[in-house]
C-alpha cells in the first residue's frame, strides 16, 4: 500500500488502538485515515470527502475527536486510538450503539461509525444533553439519509441508559 | 485526495523548530493543527517539502491572565478555548469565536496561533484579535519579537511573520470595567467560512460613553479589515441607535468584499452593517454586567 | 384491512427494529472500499480540466516511469477495442475516455493504474495532456443559436438540441385558454444539483484468467441491469459476469448510471489479470457523475371566475450536458414529467419538453426525483399558489376548490396517467389541522401589522411510483417486472431474494416484514439478500421508490404461491381435503376443528420429509412481477418560515408531512425515509446548486460549497399519514421513499413567497440563499 515518488524517509508509527498495540512503517504523507482503513485493516471507518466537511472519518484520538482524513498517520505516533470497532467490549454493544438500532438512527450506515464516535465522546463530556447539545456535537458529521432527528433520538436513548446504568 | 511527499520532522523545542525553518526555508511549513494546511496538501495547492510538526513541544498550550494581558499560547486548540473557565467567564467575545470556528471535531486539532499565522481573511481569530488591540509573539532566530495585531495582516495568506519564525503566543491586553465583546458570524451553514462576520469590542464609561472602541471585520477584503473610521466615530459616543448605525454603516464602508458563491458585494457590505449593530449591542450589554 | 401479526411475527404495520443495524453500527458493514482482494491495484483517472477543448496529445512517458506504475489507458486504447464510447441509458452515447475531444470540465481524460492509491495520484499528475481550447456552451437557452458551438461532433445531426417532445392536447389547451377568464404564470428553474450520497461511486473489477469470470463490486442500485450492460458493451458473456452490490451507502439516483471508471477498472482488470480497485474523490463524484433536475419551465394556468382551474400548459427547456446520460424509462425523453397536472382536475394540458446539450457534465435523472416527478410536482405546485395569490384565496382553500375528488378514482389526467387512489383533501385536512393553520394565519396578520415577516407554505403532491407496466416502461430495453424468491428450509426458516437492491431503505427488515405477513413466519427467521447477480432473480433495481410496488408485490406473491402448496402439504398431514381448510396466519386449521391445524413450520418440515405424492419436495417459489399500473402516493406538506430581515436568513419553524402511501410496513422506516428526504428537500431549496461560469469551470464542486445540511441547520420534522391503498397492489402498497423530495421544495419555497407576498413577491428561484431573500427585501425597501 505504501508507495511515493520521490521515497520520503519512512517512520514507524506506534499506536494503541482499541486497546491493541499496533505499530508499521509509513509514508509520512500517509494520512490517518488510510493507515487506519488499510494499514491496519480496521475499516469501519469511512471517506465520505475530499475537503474535511463530512466528518465520516471521525475517530478519537487521545479522548479527542478528530478527523482521520485530516491528519497524517505520524502524527498519531505514540497516541491511543478508538474507532467504531472498539466501541464493542466485553461482547456488549455500546448504549450509544444500541440506541442508533432501537431509535432508527440509521439507514445506509455509512455515516454511522463518524456519528457514533462524535457522540460517544459527547456523551462523555455531557451525560445529560439537549436536543440542541446533541445537534451541536454532531454539526462535524454530514448525513444523507436520516435527517438527523433519530440520531437525536438515539444519543438520547444512550444518555438515558448511561445514567441508569453507569457510564462506559 | 491524496498529499503530494514530504519529509516529516518532530522537533521537540521552538528553537529546534526554529533552525528547522533555517534549514530548509520555503520548502518547509510549520505543521499545528494542520486543520487548514492539510486540506490545501489534499487537494496538492500546498505542497511544502519539510513538514515541521511543532504539535509535541511543551509549554506552547495555556491560557492564563498575567502582567495584565490574557496570554493564549500558539498551540492553544480552540476547543481548550471554548472550554476554559477563563474565557467563558471573562472573554465571552473569544468563546463567541472560538465556537464558530469550522465544526466540533476541527476545533479539537486547529489552533488558535494557526488560525492567526495562516492569514486567512475568512478564519476568524483575525477580527476579534483586532478588536482587542491583541499582539502576537513571534519566535525566530533572533528571538521574540511582539507584534501588533494592526501591523500583522499584510495581504492574502501574507503575515508580517518571517519564514524562519514561529508564532508562540497571543497576548490580549485584558480589558478595564465596563468593557465587553462579541462576534457575530453569518455562515451559510455550520463549518463554512464567514458570509461576514463583525467582532466588537467596547469599554464605557460610567455613562455609558464609548472609551475604548475595537471593530474587526471577517471576510470582506483581501486581509481582515479593522474598521478605524467606525471606531473613530464612536469613541466618545453614546451607543444609541442613531449612532450604532451610523458605526455600522461607516463599517461596511470600510469593507471590500468581494463577490463569491455566498453573495454579492452589495449583500456583504449589507451584513457588515447588519452584523456591526448586532455585535456592538451585544457588547454593549455584556460591558453592562 | 390486513389483518395485523403480533409483534413476535412481526408483519405489517409492525416498527419492528432493523436487522441489517447490527452490522453498521459495529462498522463491519461491507461498502465497496471494503472490499480488499489479494493482489489489488488501484485505478486513478485524469480529467480535463476544460469544458470544451480539442485533445491534442496525451504524453503517459514520465507517468509510466513512476515505480509502481502498471497501466495507463487512453481514449486511444479504448477506441481499438471499441469501447471509447458507450451507450447511455438515453439512446445517447458517452466517452468513457476521451477521444477528439473533451466536453465539460473533470471529463474523464485517462486512467492509470497502479500498486496503490498514492502512487496512482502522483502519476496522474505526471501525464501530460494538451488541450486547444475551444468556445464554452453552458448556457441552455443559447444552445441553438446559430452563433453558439456545436458540441457533439459524433451525432450525424449537428445540433444542440437533443429532442422535443409533447404529450397531451395542445388544441384543446389552446381553446380553454383562449376562452378563459382568469389565467396565471410562472417562470421557475428546477436548478442543477447533485444527490451527493455519502459514499462516492466506485468499483473492484476483479478478472480471473484462470475461471474467465469478471466479478465486479459495485456501486449500483441495479445490479442486473448493468451486468447485462456490461456484457453487451464488453462483449464478456453474461454468465462470465458476476455483479456484486454489497452495502452501499446511499444512492439516490446517483448510483444508477454506468460511469467510465467503471468501465476503466474492468478494462484494467481484463488486460492485467488483477483486481482493480476504482473508487471516487467527492470532487469528482460531484464534477462529473449524474446530476439532477437542470429543468427551466415555463407553465400557464387557466381557470374561470370562481378559481376553478381548466387547462394547463407547460414548455421546459432541459440542460442535459454533454451526454444525454439521463436514467428514465425509454418511452419517456423527459421522466415523467408529465405528471404536472398534479393533484388537480385538470379538463385540458398540453406539455412540451426541449432538451439540449452543454459544456457540463452528463445526466438528468437523480436525487430521489421520481424520473423528474421532482420538477413536475414543484412546478405545479408554485403556479398553484401563483394563481391562488392572484385571485386573492387562501391556498389551503384554492387547493380543495381543485383536488381531484375520491370518486374520481381511477383518475385519468390529460396527460395519459391513471391515478390508482387518493384523498388529497384529507391528507391536507389532516396537515392543517397539525400545524394548527388558521392560528398561524392570525399570527401572520399580526406579525405584518408590525413589519414582521412570516410565512406559511402548502404543497399537495402526488407522485407516481412503481415502475412500472411492461407495455409502457423498459429501461435500455430491459422491462420494468421485478422479482423475488423465496425459499423456506425444513425448520421453518426462510431466504429471500429480490431484483432490487437496497441503498439505505431497509430491504432486509421490510422483505421479511411481507413474507412474515403472508405465511406467518417471524420476520426475524427470514433472511433477505439482495445484490449478487450470481444469485438473486432478475429485476431493475431500485431508485424512484419501486421496490415496495414491484418486487414487495412480487415478494408477497410468491409467498402466495407457497401458501398454495404448504395448503397441499397441510391437507395431506391433517388427512383432509384443501377445501376443508382455512388460514390464520401461520397455519392452516380445518373448519370448524380449530384445534386440528399445522403451523407454517410444520408444513415447511413437511415439505422435506413427509411429502404428498405427486408434489415435488421443497417449499419455494418465485415471482416475476409485472405491476399493472404505476402507484400514487400524495400527501400534503406545511411550512412555517420567519425571515430575518436583516440578513436574508430564512429560518424553517415548523414542518408538517402527511404522507399516504397507502398500507405501511414499517411506520418507524417510513417515518425514517421522510425524514431524509425532507432533510434533502430543504438543502435544495436553500442551500444547493452546481453551477458553471462562462468558461465552464464547476462552481460548488466540492463540500465545501456544495453545501449538505448538518444537524443544525435541519429543522425538526413533525410526520403523520393517511392511508388510501392502491386499489391494485397486492397488499394495498405504494412507494414512499421520494415523496419528500418530491413534495417539499414548494412547501419551502412557497413558505417563503407568501412571506412576501403581502410586498409584492411572486417569486423567487430554488436555492433561496439569504442573498437572494435579501437582495428582495432591499428592493422592496424592508431591509433593517
Amino acid at each position: 500500500m505504501i508507495g511515493g515518488n520521490e521515497m520520503a524517509k519512512k517512520q514507524t508509527v506506534h499506536v494503541k488502538i482499541n486497546g491493541q498495540q499496533r505499530e508499521a512503517d509509513v509514508e509520512p504523507r500517509l494520512l490517518l485515515v488510510h493507515f487506519i482503513r488499510e494499514t491496519l485493516g480496521l475499516t469501519g471507518t469511512h471517506v465520505g470527502c475530499d475537503t474535511s466537511n463530512c466528518g465520516a472519518c471521525t475517530v478519537v484520538l487521545d479522548g479527542k475527536t478528530v478527523k482521520s482524513c485530516t491528519m497524517f498517520a505520524v502524527q498519531a505516533d505514540g497516541a491511543e486510538l478508538l474507532t467504531v470497532e472498539g466501541l464493542f467490549r466485553e461482547g456488549k454493544l455500546h448504549p450509544l450503539q444500541e440506541g442508533f438500532k432501537q431509535e432508527h438512527g440509521l439507514q445506509c450506515g455509512f455515516c454511522t461509525p463518524g456519528m457514533l464516535m462524535s457522540t460517544y465522546v459527547l456523551l462523555q463530556k455531557n451525560a445529560q444533553p439537549t436536543e440542541s447539545d446533541i445537534r451541536w456535537g454532531i454539526s462535524g458529521n454530514l448525513c444523507r439519509c436520516t435527517g438527523y432527528q433519530n440520531i437525536v433520538k438515539a444519543v438520547q436513548y444512550a444518555a438515558g441508559k448511561m445514567a441508569q446504568g453507569g457510564a462506559r | 485526495m491524496i498529499p503530494p511527499s514530504f519529509e516529516y520532522l518532530r522537533p521537540k523545542t521552538i528553537p529546534e523548530a526554529v533552525k528547522m525553518l533555517e534549514q530548509h526555508g520555503a520548502e518547509a511549513k510549520i505543521l499545528s493543527g494542520g486543520q487548514s494546511l492539510i486540506p490545501m496538501m489534499k487537494l496538492r495547492l500546498a505542497r511544502p517539502g519539510f513538514l515541521i510538526d511543532i504539535n509535541r513541544i511543551a509549554g506552547l498550550s495555556y491560557v492564563k491572565e498575567e502582567g495584565g494581558y490574557l496570554k493564549i499560547g500558539g498551540l492553544t486548540r480552540e476547543a481548550e478555548l471554548e472550554a476554559s473557565p477563563l474565557v467563558r467567564t471573562k472573554y465571552p467575545i473569544l468563546l463567541d469565536t472560538a465556537h464558530v470556528i469550522a465544526d466540533p471535531q476541527v476545533r479539537n486539532m486547529a489552533t488558535v496561533g494557526g488560525n492567526l499565522a495562516h492569514g486567512d481573511p475568512a478564519n476568524d481569530h483575525p477580527a476579534t484579535m483586532m478588536a482587542l488591540g491583541a499582539q502576537v509573539v513571534a519566535t525566530g532566530p533572533k528571538g521574540e519579537r511582539v507584534i501588533s495585531i494592526e501591523n500583522f495582516f499584510l495581504s492574502l495568506f501574507s503575515t508580517a511573520l518571517e519564514p524562519e519564525e514561529i508564532l508562540t503566543e497571543i497576548r490580549i491586553p485584558m480589558p478595564p470595567a465596563r468593557s465587553g465583546g462579541a462576534y457575530f458570524k453569518l455562515e451559510r451553514k455550520v463549518g463554512d467560512f464567514a458570509t461576514a462576520a463583525v467582532a466588537a469590542q467596547l469599554t464605557l464609561d460610567e455613562k455609558g460613553i464609548c472609551q475604548k472602541v475595537g471593530i474587526g471585520l471577517t471576510n470582506v477584503g483581501p486581509t481582515p479589515v479593522k474598521a478605524r473610521k467606525a471606531e473613530e466615530f464612536l469613541r466618545g459616543k453614546k451607543l444609541d441607535e442613531a449612532n450604532s448605525k451610523q458605526a455600522a454603516q461607516l463599517a461596511a464602508d470600510e469593507s471590500t468584499p468581494s463577490q463569491d458563491l455566498r453573495g454579492p458585494v452589495e449583500y456583504k457590505k449589507g451584513l457588515v452593517k447588519e452584523l456591526t449593530k448586532r455585535a456592538l449591542s451585544r457588547a454593549f450589554e455584556r460591558a453592562g454586567k | 384491512m390486513i389483518a395485523k401479526t403480533s409483534p413476535e411475527i412481526g408483519g405489517m404495520g409492525h416498527s419492528i427494529k432493523r436487522k441489517e443495524d447490527s452490522r453498521f453500527i459495529q462498522g463491519k458493514g461491507n461498502y465497496v472500499d471494503d472490499v480488499h482482494l489479494p493482489g489489488m491495484v488501484y485505478g486513478h483517472m485524469v480529467r480535463s480540466p476544460y469544458a470544451h477543448a480539442r485533445l491534442k496529445s496525451i504524453n503517459t512517458e514520465k507517468a509510466k516511469q513512476l515505480p509502481g506504475v502498471l497501466a495507463i489507458i487512453t481514449g486511444e486504447d479504448l477506441a481499438k477495442a471499441n469501447l471509447a464510447w458507450m451507450p447511455t441509458l438515453f439512446f445517447d452515447k458517452q466517452m468513457v475516455l476521451a477521444t477528439g475531444k473533451v466536453l465539460f470540465q473533470s471529463q474523464e481524460v485517462a486512467f492509470v493504474v497502479a500498486e496503490d492509491r498514492y502512487i496512482a495520484a502522483d502519476a496522474a499528475e505526471l501525464v501530460e495532456v494538451e488541450y486547444e481550447e475551444l468556445p464554452v456552451l453552458v448556457d441552455p437557452h443559447k444552445a441553438t443559436d446559430p452563433g453558439s458551438p456545436i458540441l457533439r461532433e459524433d451525432r450525424e445531426e449537428k445540433s444542440n438540441h437533443i429532442f422535443h417532445w409533447e404529450v397531451g392536447d395542445k388544441t384543446a389547451t389552446d381553446r380553454a385558454f383562449q376562452s378563459a377568464p382568469v389565467k396565471a404564470s410562472l417562470h421557475a428553474v428546477s436548478q442543477r444539483c447533485h444527490p451527493a450520497p455519502l459514499e462516492t461511486c466506485g468499483c473492484v473489477a476483479d478478472f480471473n484468467r484462470a475461471t474467465e469470470k469478471l466479478t465486479v463490486y459495485l456501486t449500483s442500485q441495479a445490479p442486473h441491469a448493468h451486468r447485462t450492460l456490461f456484457s453487451l458493451v464488453g462483449g464478456i458473456p453474461e454468465q462470465n459476469i458476476r455483479v456484486v452490490s454489497p452495502d452501499i451507502g446511499g444512492g439516490f439516483g446517483n448510483k444508477v448510471p454506468i460511469y467510465p471508471g467503471y468501465v476503466c477498472a474492468v478494462v484494467a482488470s481484463l488486460t492485467l489479470g488483477v483486481p482493480v480497485k476504482w473508487i471516487e474523490t467527492r470532487s469528482e463524484n460531484l464534477q462529473s457523475t449524474g446530476f439532477a433536475r437542470d429543468y427551466h419551465m415555463t407553465a400557464e394556468i387557466a381557470a374561470d371566475q370562481k378559481g376553478k382551474v381548466k387547462a394547463l400548459r407547460v414548455k421546459t427547456l432541459a440542460d442535459h450536458g454533454a451526454f444525454n446520460a439521463a436514467a428514465q424509462p425509454t418511452k419517456f425523453p423527459a421522466g415523467l414529467f408529465s405528471m404536472c397536472t398534479g393533484s388537480y382536475d385538470f379538463g385540458a394540458a398540453f406539455c412540451e419538453v426541449d432538451g439540449v446539450y452543454t459544456n457540463k457534465a452528463p445526466g438528468g435523472i437523480a436525487y430521489r426525483c421520481s424520473f423528474r416527478i421532482t420538477e413536475a410536482a414543484y412546478l405545479i405546485e408554485r403556479v398553484i399558489d401563483v394563481l391562488a395569490s392572484q385571485l386573492k384565496v387562501d391556498p389551503a382553500e384554492f387547493r380543495r376548490r381543485n383536488f381531484i375528488q375520491p370518486g374520481q378514482f381511477p383518475y385519468k389526467t390529460p396527460l395519459g396517467w391513471t391515478y390508482d387512489s387518493g384523498n388529497y383533501e384529507g391528507a391536507m385536512n389532516k396537515a392543517l389541522e397539525m400545524v394548527g393553520y388558521a392560528q398561524l394565519r392570525k399570527e401572520q396578520e399580526e406579525k405584518r401589522k408590525k413589519g414582521e415577516l412570516m410565512g406559511i407554505g402548502i404543497s399537495s403532491f402526488t407522485e407516481a411510483v412503481g415502475a412500472g407496466p411492461a407495455h409502457t416502461f423498459d429501461i435500455a430495453g430491459i422491462k420494468m417486472f421485478d422479482s423475488a424468491e423465496i425459499r423456506v428450509h425444513p425448520t421453518g426458516k426462510a431466504i429471500c431474494r429480490m431484483g432490487t437492491k437496497s441503498q439505505g431503505q431497509g430491504h432486509e427488515t421490510t422483505y421479511a416484514q411481507i413474507v412474515a405477513q403472508e405465511l406467518g413466519i417471524p420476520a426475524s427467521d427470514v433472511i433477505v439478500e439482495e445484490g449478487d447477480t450470481d444469485t438473486a432473480p432478475y429485476g431493475l433495481g431500485t431508485y424512484a421508490s419501486r421496490s415496495t410496488p414491484t418486487s414487495g408485490a412480487a415478494t408477497a406473491m410468491a409467498a402466495r404461491k407457497i401458501r398454495d402448496k404448504a395448503k397441499k402439504i397441510a391437507a395431506h398431514l391433517l388427512e383432509c381435503s384443501e377445501e376443508d381448510l382455512e388460514w390464520e396466519t401461520g397455519k392452516f386449521f380445518v373448519k370448524g376443528a380449530p384445534s386440528k391445524s399445522k403451523t407454517i413450520q410444520e408444513i415447511a418440515f413437511a415439505a422435506y420429509t413427509n411429502i404428498p405424492a405427486g408434489l415435488e419436495a421443497g417449499l419455494e417459489a418465485v415471482n416475476y412481477y409485472d405491476p399493472p399500473n404505476l402507484t400514487f402516493p400524495f400527501g400534503t406538506y406545511i411550512c412555517v418560515v420567519d425571515i430575518d430581515k436583516g440578513t436574508g436568513e430564512v429560518k424553517v419553524r415548523r414542518f408538517v408531512a402527511v404522507d399516504d402511501c397507502g398500507n405501511v410496513i414499517n411506520p418507524m422506516i417510513v417515518e425514517g425515509q421522510i425524514h431524509g428526504g425532507l432533510t434533502e428537500g430543504l438543502a435544495i431549496a436553500f442551500m444547493q446548486l452546481i453551477d458553471y461560469d462562462e468558461s465552464g469551470n464547476v462552481q460548488g464542486g466540492t463540500f465545501m460549497d456544495y453545501l449538505i445540511p448538518t444537524a443544525v441547520e435541519t429543522p425538526h420534522w413533525e410526520t403523520g399519514s393517511t392511508c388510501t391503498p392502491s386499489p391494485h397492489h397486492p397488499f394495498g402498497a405504494k412507494g414512499v421513499g421520494e415523496s419528500p423530495n418530491v413534495g417539499s421544495p414548494a412547501a419551502f419555497v412557497n413558505a417563503v413567497v407568501d412571506a412576501l407576498s403581502h410586498l409584492g413577491v411572486k417569486h423567487i428561484d430554488m436555492p433561496i440563499t439569504p442573498w437572494k431573500v435579501w437582495n428582495v427585501l432591499k428592493e422592496k425597501g424592508v431591509v433593517n
